[in-house]
C-alpha cells in the first residue's frame, strides 16, 4: 500500500434516505438498470447491494425503543411521540482488511490497490463465481446477463486523482464520510459519546475494531439496532481464516482414501481375487 | 422439540449471497472428479494385483470423469472463454486455484494411464502415469471438499472439518461402484470391500457433520437436500450390502449394487449442495449462530470482569 489507507465512516444516525448516494454511484459507474420493482416492503424498492447496486439504502420502520422522547422536527409540530421511528443506513462493500472474497479469487483478478481497498479487475474476471459466497456479507455478485462478478470500487478511478468516491461527494447529511481510516475511526468514537451524551444510549460501531474476524472493515457504521436489523452479520469471519485446518483435513482424508482402499486390497487377497 | 431461536433479520432477506453455480454443473463436478480420483486409487491396486480387466476398465472411467469434470466446470464459469485465467496465478489461500492446478496435473496423468491400458504401448510409461494418477487422485476428490467449505455459506463452512472426508468417503463409494459394475465378479473382492468401509465412514463422518452444526443442521434434513441425502444413505448401505452379499456371486447382483453406490454418491453431492444453497438464503442460519458466539463472548468478557 503506497498511499494511506482510505475508507467511509457511515454515520446512520444523520442519514434521511435521500438515496442521493445509490443515485450517484449509478451514474458516476455508468452501472445498468438492475429492474424497477416495488417490494412493498418499505420505502426500499432497491432490496439489497449486488452487482448492479453498489450502495443501497436500508429503510427499517420500528416502534421507538423505550425511553427515548422524540424532538419536534419543525416549528408546528407538536411533536407529539407516534411511536414509531425509521432506522436509514447506506450500506456498501466493506473493504476488509482480509477479505475473503480477494483470498479466494482464483484468477487474481480481485486486488488490493495503493489505497488499501479492495477492487475487481474487470478484463481478468473469469466469471467462476466464487467470490459470491466467500464474502460474508454478501456485496459481490455475478451479473446474469455478463457473466463477471462486480462490486464497490471505492470510485477507483476518483481517488486516482486525487477526488473522494461520488456516492460521499453526493451525500447532503455527511452521513458518508471519506478519508483516511484512522482519522475517521476517531472522529467515529467522538461521535458515539456524543450521542450517549444526548441519551442515545443504542448507538454503536460496527466494523471499526481491527481485531474481529476480518480484521476490520474500511468501511464501518455507526449504528442504532443490531446489525442483523440493518441486514448485517452480528460476527462475520473471513472463512479463509479456517482454510488451514481445512487443508490438514483435506490432507488426512486423501490420506485416509489412499490407505482405505490399500486395505481393502489386504482384505481381498491377492490369491482370492 | 427444542423451540426455534428467535433472531431478527433485514426484512427476511438473506445475509450472504448463495453461490449462482448450476447443481448440475457443480454437485456434477463434485462428484466426477471423486469418481475420477478416488477411480484411480482402486485402478492403481488392481493393475498392481494383477485384476487386469478392472485396471483398465477403472482407468478409462477415470479418464472419462475427470474430462467431464472439467467440462462442467468451464460450463458454469461466467466467461467461459476466460477458462485459462484459471491458471494466471497460483494462489494457496484459493482452492479452485489449487483445484485448477490439481487437474491440469492430474487429468493429463489420468489420460496417459488409461491410453497406455488400452492400447498397449509404453506399459513402464503406463504403469508410471497410473502410480501418479493414485497420488493425485485422492488430493482431487478431497479438494472440493474445501472449496465448499471455504466459503460464508453455513452448511458448508460450519462443517468444514468434516467436508473432505465427506467428500473422499462418497469418492471411494462411487469408485466402489463403478468398479462393480464395469469389473468381472472374480476380480472384485476389493471393491465390494471399499464400498463397505467408504458407507461406514459417510456414515458416521455425516452424522459428525450434523451433530458440529447445530441448527444449520436443519438444512441436511430439510426440504430438497434432506430427500437427497436420505435417498444418498438408503442407496449407499443398500450398494454396500448388496456388493458384500451378491457381489462376488452374481454379476448381475454386482452391476445393480455398483449403481446404487454411484447412485448414493450422486445424492451425497446434490444433497450437499443444496444444503448448502437452503443455508445462505435463509438469514437464520447465518444470524443466530453469529449472534450465538457475539452472545458466549460477551457473557465471558462479564464473567472475567466479574
Ligand atoms: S465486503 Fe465482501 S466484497 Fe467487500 S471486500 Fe469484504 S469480502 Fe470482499
Ligand atoms: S468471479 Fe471473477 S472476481 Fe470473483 S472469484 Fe471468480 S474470477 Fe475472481
Ligand atoms: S465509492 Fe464509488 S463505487 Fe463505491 S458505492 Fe460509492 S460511488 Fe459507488
Amino acid at each position: 500500500m503506497s498511499e494511506e489507507r482510505v475508507g467511509f465512516f457511515t454515520d446512520t444516525s444523520v442519514c434521511i434516505g435521500c438515496k442521493a448516494c445509490e443515485v450517484a454511484c449509478k451514474e458516476w459507474n455508468a452501472i445498468p438498470e438492475d429492474g424497477l420493482s416495488l417490494t412493498g416492503m418499505s420505502y426500499d424498492n432497491t432490496q439489497a447491494l449486488g452487482a448492479s447496486t453498489w450502495r443501497h439504502v436500508a429503510f427499517i420502520e420500528q416502534p421507538t425503543p423505550e425511553g427515548r422522547t422524540q424532538l419536534p422536527l419543525a416549528e408546528g409540530d407538536s411533536g407529539a411521540d407516534s411511536g414509531m421511528r425509521w432506522l436509514m443506513s447506506s450500506d456498501v462493500c466493506k473493504h476488509c482488511t482480509h477479505a475473503a472474497c480477494l483470498d479466494v479469487c482464483p484468477t487474481g483478478s480481485l486486488f488490493r490497490t495503493e489505497f488499501g481497498t479492495v477492487v475487481v479487475q474487470e478484463d481478468i474476471c473469469n466469471g467462476c463465481g466464487y467470490c459470491v459466497p466467500a464474502c460474508p456479507y454478501g456485496v459481490i455478485e455475478q451479473r446474469p446477463a455478463d457473466g463477471r462478478a462486480f462490486k464497490c470500487t471505492m470510485c477507483y478511478d476518483r481517488l486516482g486523482v486525487g477526488q473522494e468516491p461520488a456516492c460521499a461527494k453526493a451525500c447532503p447529511t455527511e452521513s458518508i464520510q471519506f478519508g483516511p481510516l484512522d482519522e475517521l475511526r476517531e472522529r467515529a468514537a467522538l461521535r458515539v459519546d456524543q450521542l450517549h451524551e444526548t441519551g442515545v444510549t443504542e448507538a454503536h460501531l460496527y466494523g471499526d475494531d481491527p481485531e474481529d474476524g476480518v480484521g476490520g472493515d474500511g468501511a464501518f457504521f455507526l449504528l442504532l439496532d443490531k446489525p442483523e436489523v440493518y441486514g448485517l452479520p452480528p460476527d462475520p469471519v473471513v472463512t479463509t481464516r479456517d482454510l488451514p485446518t481445512m487443508w490438514k483435513h483435506a490432507g488426512a482424508a486423501a490420506l485416509s482414501l489412499l490407505g482405505g482402499v490399500a486395505l481393502s486390497f489386504a482384505l481381498a487377497g491377492k490369491g482370492r481375487r | 422439540m427444542v423451540p426455534r431461536a428467535e433472531f431478527e433479520s433485514y426484512y427476511g432477506r438473506p445475509v450472504i449471497k448463495a453461490p449462482a453455480w448450476a447443481a448440475r454443473d457443480i454437485a456434477g463436478y463434485f462428484f466426477l472428479g471423486g469418481l475420477a480420483g478416488a477411480g484411480s486409487v482402486l485402478a492403481a491396486g488392481a493393475h498392481l494385483t494383477g485384476r487386469g480387466t478392472t485396471a483398465t476398465a477403472m482407468k478409462v472411467s477415470s479418464l472419462a470423469a475427470v474430462s467431464l469434470s472439467a467440462a462442467a466446470l468451464i460450463n458454469d464459469l461466467g466467461r467461459p472463454d476466460r477458462f485459462a485465467n484459471m491458471l494466471r496465478v497460483f494462489k494457496p489461500t484459493s482452492p479452485m486455484s489449487v483445484g485448477s492446478w490439481l487437474l491440469s496435473l492430474y487429468g493429463p496423468t489420468a489420460g496417459a494411464a488409461a491410453a497406455s491400458a488400452v492400447t498397449g504401448r509404453l506399459p513402464r510409461v503406463g504403469a508410471a502415469a497410473t502410480g501418479a494418477a493414485a497420488f493425485l487422485g485422492p488430493a482431487v476428490a478431497a479438494y472440493t471438499g474445501v472449496l465448499a467449505a471455504d466459503t460464508a455459506v453455513p452448511a458448508w463452512h460450519g462443517a468444514h472439518r468434516e467436508l473432505p472426508h465427506l467428500f473422499t468417503a462418497s469418492a471411494t463409494a462411487a469408485a466402489a461402484g463403478m468398479a462393480l459394475v464395469v469389473g468381472p465378479t472374480c476380480e472384485n473382492a476389493p471393491a465390494r470391500w471399499a464400498g463397505g468401509l467408504a458407507a461406514l465412514a459417510e456414515t458416521a463422518v455425516t452424522e459428525a457433520a450434523e451433530r458440529r452444526l447445530g441448527t444449520v443442521a436443519e438444512t441436511y434434513r430439510e426440504g430438497r437436500a434432506g430427500v437427497l441425502l436420505r435417498t444418498a444413505r438408503a442407496l449407499t448401505v443398500a450398494g454396500a450390502l448388496g456388493g458384500a452379499v451378491l457381489g462376488g456371486r452374481c454379476r448381475a447382483g454386482a452391476a445393480l449394487s455398483g449403481l446404487a453406490l454411484l447412485t448414493g454418491s450422486a445424492c451425497t453431492r446434490f444433497g450437499i449442495f443444496a444444503a448448502g444453497i437452503a443455508s445462505a438464503e435463509d438469514p437464520r442460519y447465518t444470524v443466530v449462530p453469529q449472534r450465538e458466539r457475539v452472545e458466549r463472548r460477551q457473557q465471558g468478557a462479564g464473567a472475567s470482569g466479574a
